[in-house]
């Protein structure tokens, strides 16, 4: 079999056999301990200049954002962010996001689930976002179709304040309190761009054009 | 690819006299150096994150064989499968298989350094399966019908023009027949062009910067969300991977993901890390029905032995490219085949054969600036040294550069005769050079004189000037 003939190759290049019972348990210690290396400085503050630095951050990566005071606030942030844009009113809606008071927007049109690229502006939610890079990150699921992370040309993401970690390391932390990974773990820094032509920069190569994130404070 | 190695200083001296390509060196070396140092200057622990990203992949090679196994069990796990793969041939296979047992027509790719070196494209399209780059800068030089001249930036040798002029010809067949002249007007165009053709696929098939043994999944990384796309739509995707990608825990991986993008292009965080496990779950309401990893070897397990062992610790950031004086000189393309720059320059003839690479080992000044900026510490100019080496024992060296060598190690080892002959040859150039200084033309060193004038020693050894002072 092939992969006996790699790993064979493996150990012969190695100058050993097999690992003992011995090495191998320590090994397989290092995975399930997965200890932090070192993690940088500049994410390990408090929770109010976490949220104050992923801000900042994320919008150097030429996102922008708005503070709005709860959840319930959200759809009215949709609705001037589409008239501001100049945008139809009509959005696909995550599923987490579905049970907000849409309703309260008698102009806008919504729709939930995954899509197909039919669809101008997403609204998502996310699992948690950085300080330290100002980074989201976005998770697939029932609840968080990945399509909608991609496929539209706006991307409107719901963070919640106590959603904003330190690090990345903080994120696998809480993704692991979950359970098993989700499909796709997506760490986002603004919106998709290119430099593939003269290195200059572009916005908008294959992915969302323009990447708006809403904070949450209750 | 076939590699044309071998023709390094042909091609070597035909890319010094493209203006175009001189143009686009040029803002290589600008931008990606400035922004790289940056970002590093931001970032205090950058130095000790170094040193533990090299000691992660250390831990990981002496241990591949565990992690490997540990990796598949983890992928089967989540419901994917691992394919290993020895040589490029199995693995092209393998993916041909993959694509057929789907009845694949079309397949999208994103970025894969791995896909180049195992020829995919070509292979796939003489099966009648469509290959579509989506990362730009590949599906610029599909277009051209060109290897990548940068592992960062495949088509940084191309102008916006060169562009422009592609992107008429071949999208004519969609209805588009304006020239576009505006670097956003062509991204807008690709986008327009490539969105159906992602929707279309039957698989999709993406490189992998990691693959994380704790999890089984495979990680990517880019800026445009091409891969991303790639390896969501389609009812299949396939991650080609050789065996050093590996790390052991999320933990390590994001350790090189704080080195990778600023080593890369000096950003914090690339605009996407997508960490990937396994296929749709239940309940998903998008995502690919199936999850392989094509795991290829090609020569890098017998490299762990080698004294070229640690060029497995790349990353493939490009920083050794984007700060070496030959790169920025000659381009990527020079060097005949998939990798380029200095890694290229230890790692293409370990795949490929001295024999057949013998020039490249010599594409280098010896200024070290590669081990500077390298992330992983890679010993790239003593690989280099060693290669030269390797060269000679291997008699893969023409018979010209053997003799100087012999030569020159006779002289070497002679110190009387040494200076004797150094003194003379000091005089004589001195001679040459009169009254100017320089000398317009010498027989032994025209590949020196043909574009530019050796400057004339002064006429006295320094060993000369040394005793004459005094100073014995
Ligand atoms: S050798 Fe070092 S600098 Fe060059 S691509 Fe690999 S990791 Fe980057």
């Amino acid at each position: 079999m092939t992969r006996d003939a790699i790993l064979v190759s493996i150990r012969d290049a190695l100058g050993r056999g097999p690992l003992g019972a011995e090495a191998r348990d320590l090994v397989s210690e290092h995975i399930r301990r997965h200890a932090r290396n070192l993690v940088p400085d500049r994410g390990n503050v408090d929770a109010d200049t976490k949220v104050a630095l992923f801000s900042r951050q994320i919008q150097e990566t030429h996102a922008t954002l708005e503070y709005v005071a709860t959840t319930d606030d959200v759809p009215g942030a949709i609705t001037r962010y589409l008239s501001g844009k100049n945008l139809p009113a009509k959005v696909v809606l995550a599923p987490a996001l579905a049970k907000l008071p849409w309703n309260e927007q008698p102009l806008l049109e919504t729709k939930v689930g995954a899509t197909r690229g039919e669809d101008a502006v997403a609204v998502t939610g996310a699992f948690a976002a950085i300080a330290e890079t100002g980074t989201l990150l976005l998770t697939s699921g029932a609840e968080s179709p990945q399509t909608l992370h991609l496929l539209p040309e706006h991307h409107v993401v719901v963070v919640r304040r106590d959603q904003v970690v330190g690090s990345m390391e903080d994120c696998w932390d809480r993704l692991r309190a979950q359970g098993p990974l989700p499909r796709t773990a997506m760490f986002v820094s603004g919106p998709s761009s290119t430099a593939d032509i003269e290195l200059t920069h572009y916005l908008g190569a294959h992915g969302p054009r323009r990447l708006h994130v809403i904070v949450v404070d209750r | 690819m076939i590699p044309t190695s071998r023709q390094f200083k042909e091609n070597a001296g035909r890319a010094l006299k493209d203006t175009e390509l001189q143009k686009a060196l040029f803002r290589v070396d600008k931008n990606f150096t400035e922004r790289r140092a940056r970002a590093v200057k931001n970032l205090p622990e950058f130095e000790s994150l170094r040193d533990q990203g090299v000691a992660i992949k250390n831990h990981v090679l002496d241990h591949l064989d565990h992690y490997l196994e540990v990796f598949a069990e983890n992928v089967e796990r989540a419901g994917g499968q691992v394919h290993w793969c020895s040589t490029a041939e199995d693995a092209r296979r393998m993916v041909l298989d993959l694509c057929r047992s789907v009845n694949a027509r079309s397949v999208t790719k994103g970025k894969t350094m791995i896909g180049e070196e195992i020829s995919l494209n070509p292979y796939l399209a003489a099966q009648g399966i469509e290959p579509v780059e989506t990362d730009l800068g590949e599906y610029i030089i599909q277009l051209a019908d060109e290897p990548p001249s940068h592992i960062i930036g495949p088509a940084i040798h191309k102008t916006k023009e060169q562009v422009s002029d592609l992107f008429l010809e071949h999208h004519r067949r969609y209805g588009k027949t304006k020239r576009l002249t505006e670097g956003e007007e062509l991204v807008g165009e690709a986008r327009e062009i490539l969105r159906p053709r992602y929707l279309a696929a039957d698989v999709g098939i993406t490189g992998a910067n990691f693959l994380i043994a704790e999890t089984g999944s495979s990680v990517i990384v880019t800026n445009e969300g091409n891969g991303d796309l790639t390896q969501t739509l389609p009812k299949m995707h396939i991650v080609l991977a050789s065996l050093e990608k590996i790390v052991p825990t999320l933990e390590d991986a994001a350790t090189l993901i704080r080195l990778l993008a600023r080593s890369a292009t000096g950003q914090q965080m690339s605009v996407y890390t997508t960490v990937s496990t396994g296929p749709r779950r239940p309940g998903d309401p998008d995502g690919p029905g199936q999850y392989h990893v094509v795991l290829l070897d090609n020569g890098r397990s017998k490299l762990l032995g080698s004294a070229f062992r640690d060029i497995l610790r790349c990353i493939r950031c490009g920083a050794c490219f984007n700060h070496c004086p030959v790169y920025a000189s000659v381009g990527g393309h020079a060097y005949g085949w998939v990798y380029s720059g200095p890694m290229g320059s230890v790692l293409t003839p370990a795949i490929v054969g001295i024999a057949e690479a013998h020039h490249l080992p010599n594409a280098s000044t010896f200024c070290g600036r590669c081990q500077d900026v390298c992330p992983m510490r890679i010993p790239l100019p003593s690989m280099m040294r060693h290669w030269r080496e390797e060269a000679f024992a291997q008699d893969a060296c023409t018979w010209r550069e053997r003799m100087a060598i012999r030569g020159w190690a006779w002289l070497a080892r002679r110190p009387r005769s040494y200076r004797q002959v150094a003194r003379l040859v000091a005089s004589y150039l001195a001679w040459r050079g009169r009254p100017t200084g320089r000398i317009a033309d010498l027989a032994f060193a025209r590949g020196w004189t043909a574009t530019r004038d050796l400057p004339a020693p002064a006429g006295r050894t320094f060993l000369d000037l040394w005793r004459e002072r005094g100073r014995t």
